[in-house]
């Protein structure tokens, strides 16, 4: 008899559950009490880059310390690799932070060790012996690019390096998940360019997985395949990156990205937008078309469809998690028949619209 | 006074000061130091919590620390007794030098613990360190430029306070400055003994800067 195996589907293995948490603090004493995380359901899948954005204080940093039980559930679970993290007794709990490397915005390393010994602080904690500890940190800094500055001493180091010795002393213990808490947060947009292509690389060529969470837009549009919303201690939205950001839901969600969808309005003209038309005034409207639609020529179907009176008035094209899209600005007058006109050449294309105002 | 005279009972009184400076300094900092240690990381949601017994220890050097020193010299005279075998002498004095030391440099200590950056707790604790590592490792390595500018200080207060412990014939310089500088009225022993002094506590301090500044990699040097 011939049997034939089922078809495997690629389902993502799971690195990190997060099922009904929720976290409060407080309500002892006289602090009020105060719910951080309010049932957070997400998976951080294995191999993956996963981000979680969210404004601050939405509760980003209390969710990812919950990964290496930094900090506790007060109820709902939080598994690792397989491990619920609640359940680990106090030995384990250090078994399990040793295959967890984290990373900070601040960087914390020990301004008395040189990034040498910085990068061996979590090995002589392991317990290794000077040689196997030597025999590790070498290629570690020259994997950061930092090979040459094995003697320096974190005052002597950029933000940019400093962080590198970071991402180095994370991976000391050849942990099988990256924790980065705003990694980039202190960091300029080049530095922070270079440090989210460490960590791409990292991801890839050892297959690490990345649980990163950041308030920047550019963060996670720039490495993360998968992304979460996190807002008020609730997942708002969650999914890939593309799809959650090409079709975005949630109000948190689609001002985060109008942060980021390039072209931003001079000050002159966003200055004098109105909520509602006036006699005669002109609709400011936001396009922005995903994939392969980004190339097509839209400006050229618009004035077709809209009318000739279409001005544009910024424009850019950019990727998201490594897919292209590109946004416009575009006025045309505010009246019925224009807008009608507009409307249904939106609802036809699919195109992303988001009407800033009304203007002169 | 004959200056061969003056040299050598300065010599004598010198010797006798840096004997108990450095005997009160030395079993002082030993006792202190775990004591300062167990001030700085055993309050609510430290590493060691024992908010209780915190708050005693805590108490009683504050206590310590408020009573001026000639009357905790003359109040722990039998405890003196106890320890020394006899309350007068240099030996007997390195008795109450060495109690008034403790709760000084334990609050010393505390200080520079408690100024090192809580992140890099964290990120040893991210580590899977214990909280005895994180002590060892992280804590007294980041602290010690701190720990050596307190125990320099620690010093420094030690020689002023020395100078006291005449009332119990302990000798040193403050005394030999005392007996004949004031009530024999020779003023050259008593400026000689001040220059000494000074130059002591110089000594005392320019060492341990250097030390301290050895230590310190925080920012950035030349
Ligand atoms: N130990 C604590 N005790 C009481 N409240 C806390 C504690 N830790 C965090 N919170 C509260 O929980 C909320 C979420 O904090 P959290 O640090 O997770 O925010 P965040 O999203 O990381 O913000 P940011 O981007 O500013 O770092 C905040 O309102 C904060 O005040
Ligand atoms: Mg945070």
């Amino acid at each position: 008899m011939n049997r034939v195996a089922p078809p495997q589907t690629p389902v993502a293995v799971p690195m990190v559950t997060f099922e009904n948490v929720i976290k409060r603090f407080g309500g002892t004493g006289k602090q009020p009490e105060f719910t951080a995380l309010d049932g957070v359901n997400m998976v951080a899948p294995r191999g993956a880059i996963t981000g979680i954005i969210g404004r601050s204080g939405a509760g980003k940093s209390t969710l990812i310390r919950l990964v290496n039980g930094l900090e506790k559930t007060t109820s709902g679970r939080v598994v690792v690799d397989g491990v619920d993290v609640g359940d680990l007794p106090e030995t384990g709990l250090r078994d399990l932070r040793r295959q967890v490397g984290m990373i900070f915005q601040h960087f914390n390393l020990l301004s008395s060790r040189t990034a040498f010994d910085n990068v061996s602080l979590p090995l002589e904690i392991a317990g290794m012996d000077r040689k196997t500890i030597r025999n590790r940190v070498a290629p570690l800094l020259d994997l950061v690019g930092l090979g040459d500055k094995s003697d320096r001493y974190p005052a002597e180091l950029s933000g940019g390096q400093k962080q590198r010795i970071g991402i180095a002393r994370a991976l000391a213990t050849e942990p099988k998940l990256l924790l980065s808490d705003e990694a980039t947060s202190a960091l300029d947009p080049e530095t922070t360019q270079s440090i989210l292509e460490l960590l791409k690389t990292i991801n890839r060529d050892l297959g690490l997985t990345v649980l990163l969470i950041t308030h920047e837009m550019e963060v996670v549009k720039t490495i993360a395949s998968q992304v979460a919303v996190i807002d008020k201690g609730k997942i708002v939205e969650n999914g890939s990156t593309f799809d959650v950001f090409t079709a975005p839901k949630h109000e948190t969600t689609r001002s985060l990205l109008s942060a980021v969808i390039g072209a931003k309005l001079p000050e002159w003209i966003s200055a004098d937008l109105k909520q509602a038309p006036a006699e005669g005034a002109r609709a400011l409207v936001r396009l922005v078309f995903f994939g392969d639609t980004a190339f097509q020529p839209l400006t050229a179907r618009l004035v077709a469809e809209i009318g000739p009176d279409v001005n544009i008035l910024a424009g850019a094209i950019d990727e998201i998690a490594g897919e292209p899209y590109g946004s416009l600005v575009v006025s045309y007058p505010a009246d019925p028949d224009t807008l009608r006109r507009a409307d249904d050449f939106y609802r036809q294309t699919g195109l992303y619209t988001e009407v800033l105002g009304y203007g002169a | 006074m004959a200056p061969d005279m003056l040299v050598s009972l300065l010599w004598k009184a010198f010797l006798q000061t840096m004997y108990m400076v450095a005997a009160a300094g030395f079993i002082g900092s030993l006792i202190g130091l775990p004591i300062g240690i167990f001030l700085a990381t055993s309050g609510k949601g430290e590493l060691f919590p024992a908010p209780t017994v915190n708050k005693i220890v805590g108490a009683t050097v504050n206590a310590a620390r408020s009573t001026p020193f000639i009357i905790l010299v003359v109040a722990i005279i039998p405890f003196t007794r106890l320890i020394a075998g006899t309350s007068i002498g240099t030996a007997a004095a390195i008795v109450p030098l060495t109690i008034a030391t403790i709760p000084f440099v334990a609050r010393l200590i505390e200080t520079s613990i408690r100024e090192v950056d809580k992140g890099l707790i964290e990120a040893a604790r991210a580590m899977g360190a214990t909280p005895f590592q994180i002590v060892t490792k992280v804590l007294l390595a980041e602290a010690r430029p701190g720990i050596i500018l307190g125990l320099t200080l620690t010093l420094v207060s030690l020689v002023g306070y020395s100078a006291m412990v005449g009332a119990v014939g302990g000798g040193g310089l403050g005394d030999l400055g005392i007996r004949y500088g004031y009530q024999r009225f020779m003023p050259e022993v008593m400026l000689a003994v001040v220059v000494v002094l000074i130059v002591v506590v110089q000594a005392i301090q320019s060492a341990g800067d250097m030390l301290a500044r050895h230590f310190d990699k925080r920012t950035r040097k030349n």
